[in-house]
């Protein structure tokens, strides 16, 4: 088979979509070309979306792409342009694809594409959208191909387009039977039809229920293969050193000592860093430690010097939410609050690192990233190579939660294989990986308010302080800033949802850190919704009112206002949510609405010797259609887990000018002595089409457990993680 | 130096540095990459193996100490196509989010379930120290008591099948 073009046969459907079709023994693709192609937004538009929708899913609209391969053995392989990291989205649109195309979940494979073999999200994967921007078109696209070949089988069993059926992956017709292999082997010219009315969710097989993951069996027998098992024949292993100083730059370096240490095969110095390679990790690790390295520090970067950077009045101001009066600060009936929030560490459990192999003007680089396609462009620009040179094949990600949006250590890998003209694996230690992290930014807020006499609130404001998220970052391109004024990221959750109370407003202010801040899940929900919340919190209490009903009053009427209202009060019923204490227990409410997900939790707390437990966590989301019902409840209770850890455990510090701990346990994070023993989650469907789930349940953990540690104690924490 | 072990019922033979850690020999030797590097410093435990039916954090274990001794990995637990007890109880609940964590927690429960074979919420706190990120502890847990149900079938009806 031959490369063809039935696009411009079918006039109608090029102008939505371009099929090109592909083939070679055996196999055979379906190229499409997505439409859904992020239109360059208004700011307007942008700063809307950035807190609500969906934006379409934005994969490239330039080359032909694959998407689909069937193999002889009748299975169908997708190439998936989102990558796998632990969000389950692999099964999500395996199920989508075996409900689709009619075969079993059991003959649908997921890869995510490399460069050279499919379709790349142009973007990310990330922002928990995977299966909410894929929903639709790879419905349309599994049920094109499906037709497609449904119409080529009936050809080829010489019976009407209507007397064939399909189920498990085989046309049956004439009394004779065909499989997508068999035909797709046949087939000389593919004709494509206009995509087909798709199936009513409700006749769904595998959408919408809870399938096991189709990774599990894998990762449970230890056998998948993540960026840091990655291997090539003949290949070398590299440690690289970087600055361990906040703001430090190389000054010189002196390898003498470490050029003849037993396996050393070459050390390179580049801008900035230097590049150890040897035959094996432990040598090259030896070696690392004999590399004499002086730094240039042009500062010694305090914690209070962060603290007076990072604060509101400082940086770049932006209103990001406007709505009435402001409270004038002299006003001697508002109340005020300050909260913070420290610096977040990824410390996801496989370290960054690749595989790179740079020969004859060709790049292969094997990695774990959210990335795939900026990868490509940095690694080609980097070495001087056209694109197309460059393929990036990603492996399973052992955790990615932001982490892996940024992978300059492709490019450092790629330095040091065309430098030995061999392939060269390189991760960072665990020590690099705390020190030079994209961190989560520390956050400042202030919180004012003002209640009516007859306790509800008549003036509420949030101002917020926080490092970059999506400003310099390689997702947000620097003309989007002057664009937008405003750091979209830190935004995430900022503004008050509280949309019935007469003012209201929420300022961002924006300062670049000395350090990198960028994407941690959720991004900004996590910190903003804690001092949002806990405000909320503190104002029920001094209005003397009901904390659900002070909620449910200051939302508004409209569909989003509903469903907030609706989480809020499944979450209540659930729990006969109530503000006793007994015996040091005590409950705690926060809701948020992330990324158009509303979510409440409501968390059972008890304090024993100043330490504070989460014993129970009741999660009410409504994420829209579910596609996988289990999987969505697994995001939930990760997002729960994750959110208790950052908001009782973890923080980073400064010291003597570097960043601290550097080890997982120094780094304190939520083992399973502290996970609660119970989680519920409760979804609710509230629109039918898949919105995001991933981050949302992070936003009101913080300020739930804060307020039932307020009931308990009497005491308003304001500053992440909460001590006693 | 010249080291030898079996591992997951093989004998095998290296030719390395006897203070490499056993963790390297594991991956990067006998390429069993089910064994995972998370931090190198015994902090973690994704590199959880069995020496000896210990269980040992492999990466701040000195090859040279293996000599000798039968090591189990990931890959060596379930007894050929048969998932160990621990592997279906994964299963069952569907444990698993990014699974890098995952081999490290199935054998450290592995070698749990051996000392106690029904272990209250309060052992599997002392004794399950690892760290996942994805935050699956709360389906580890119950995957945890699970599997100590499905060893006591097992053992009960393996017994029963002795009697017989
Ligand atoms: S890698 Fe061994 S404990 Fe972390
Ligand atoms: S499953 Fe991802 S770290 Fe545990």
């Amino acid at each position: 088979m031959t490369l063809q073009s039935n696009a411009n046969k079918n006039p109608k459907s090029s102008s939505r979509r371009k099929f090109l079709i592909r083939g070679s023994i055996g196999t055979i693709g379906v190229l499409a070309l997505g439409t859904y192609v992020f239109r360059n937004p208004l700011r307007r538009t942008v700063l809307e979306m950035a807190e609500t929708l969906v934006p379409p899913y934005s994969g490239s609209g330039t080359e032909a792409n694959l998407w689909f391969e069937i193999t002889n053995e009748n299975s169908i392989i997708l190439h998936s342009p989102k990558v796998e990291m632990g969000q389950g989205t692999f099964t999500g649109l395996a199920q989508i694809v075996a409900d689709e195309m009619e075969v079993n979940m059991n003959q649908v494979m997921v890869k995510a594409a490399a460069t050279d073999t499919g379709i790349v999200d142009g973007m990310s994967t990330g922002g928990s959208l995977s299966i909410a921007q894929l929903f639709q078109p790879l419905r349309e696209m599994a049920a094109t191909m499906r037709l497609m070949i449904h119409q080529e089988a009936a050809g080829l069993l010489g019976v009407a387009v209507e007397a064939v059926s399909i189920s498990n992956g085989v046309f049956s017709g004439g009394g004779k039977n065909l499989t997508y292999a068999e035909v797709a082997s046949k087939i000389k010219e593919w004709k494509l039809p206009e995509t087909p009315e798709l199936k009513p969710i409700s006749s769904y097989k595998y959408v919408g229920k809870p399938v096991k993951r189709i990774d599990q069996l894998a990762k449970i027998k230890g056998e998948p293969v993540f960026g840091m098992d990655a291997s090539l024949p003949n290949m070398l292993h590299a440690t690289v050193i970087r600055p361990e100083h906040v703001g430090a730059t190389l000054k010189s370096v002196d390898t003498t000592n470490a050029i003849s240490m037993p396996g050393v095969v070459k050390i390179i110095e580049q801008e900035g860093w230097v590049g150890i390679i040897a035959n094996s990790f432990p040598e090259a690790l030896a070696a690392k430690r004999k590399v004499k390295v002086e730094w240039e520090k042009s500062k010694e970067w305090t914690e209070e010097g962060i603290r007076d950077l990072l604060k509101v009045g400082n940086g770049n101001k932006m209103i990001t939410q406007k709505e009435g009066a402001t409270i004038d600060s002299d006003d001697p009936n508002a109340t005020i609050y300050e909260f913070t929030s420290p610096i977040g560490a990824h410390a996801q459990m496989e370290p960054n690192g690749a595989v790179a192999s740079v020969k004859d003007g060709k790049a292969t680089v094997i990695l774990s990233t959210q990335v795939i396609g900026i990868t490509q462009k940095q690694v080609a620009e980097a070495l001087g190579l056209e694109p197309e040179n460059v393929n990036i094949i990603c492996t399973y990600l052992g955790g990615g939660f932001g982490r892996r949006l940024n992978t300059s250590h492709a490019v450092q890998a790629a330095i040091m294989s065309r430098e030995v003209g061999r392939p060269v694996k390189y991760f960072f230690t665990r020590k690099e990986e705390f020190q030079n992290d994209t961190f989560r930014p520390p956050t400042h807020h202030i919180m004012k308010g003002r209640l009516t006499e007859n306790g509800s609130l008549e003036h509420l404001e949030h101002h917020y302080a926080s490092g970059d998220v999506a400003i310099n970052s390689v997702l947000m391109p620097a003309a989007m800033h002057s664009v937008l004024g405003t750091d979209v990221g830190a935004m995430r959750g900022g503004n008050i949802m509280y949309n019935a109370i007469p003012n209201y407003r929420a300022v961002q202010w924006h300062t670049t850190l000395p350090f990198a801040t960028s994407w941690w899940r959720s991004l900004g929900l996590l910190a903003n919704t804690f001092a949002i919340e806990s405000f909320i919190d503190e104002m029920s209490i001094k209005a003397e009112r009901n904390p659900v009903e002070f909620r449910l009053e200051m939302l508004s009427n409209d569909e989003k206002g509903e469903r907030i209202k609706n989480v809020i009060q499944k979450a209540v019923a659930m729990t006969d949510f109530h503000s006793d204490v007994s015996n040091n227990r005590a409950m705690g409410l926060a809701a948020s609405i992330d990324a158009g997900s509303p979510c409440a939790h409501v968390v059972e707390v008890s304090v024993t010797d100043q330490k504070i437990k989460v014993e129970k966590v009741t999660c009410v989301l409504d994420c829209g259609f579910a596609v996988n019902p289990d999987q969505v409840k697994a995001q939930c209770e990760g997002s729960i887990i994750m959110g208790i850890s950052a908001v009782l455990h973890e923080k980073m510090t400064l010291k003597d000018g570097r960043l601290y701990p550097i080890i997982y346990g120094a780094y304190d994070m939520a083992l399973m002595k502290d996970a609660p023993k119970e989680i519920d989650v409760h979804l609710i469907q509230g629109v039918d089409i898949p919105l995001p789930v991933g981050e949302p349940p992070l936003g009101p953990i913080g300020a739930a457990i804060g307020n039932a540690v307020r009931r308990i104690t009497g005491k308003r924490l304001t500053d992440l993680p909460l001590k006693l | 130096m010249k080291i030898s072990f079996i591992i997951n019922g093989k004998n095998e033979t290296l030719e390395v540095d006897g203070n490499t850690p056993l963790l390297w020999a594991i991956r990067d030797v006998l390429d069993l990459k089910g064994t995972k590097f998370g931090c190198g410093k015994a902090a973690c435990g994704a590199c959880t193996i069995h020496v000896d039916g210990q269980q040992v954090r492999s990466c701040s274990y000195p090859v040279k100490y293996a000599e000798g001794k039968k090591i189990t990995t990931i890959e060596g637990l379930s007894n050929g196509s048969e998932l160990h007890a621990v592997q279906q109880a994964w299963e069952e609940f569907v444990v698993p989010q990014c699974g890098y964590c995952q081999p490290g927690f199935i054998m450290s429960t592995a070698a749990l379930l051996k000392q106690i074979p029904n272990p209250t919420d309060e052992d599997i706190d002392n004794a399950i120290i690892n760290v996942c990120r994805c935050g699956t502890y709360y389906r580890m847990r119950k995957a945890i008591h699970r599997a100590a149900e499905i060893q006591a079938e097992f053992i009960s009806s393996s017994s029963v099948n002795a009697d017989k």
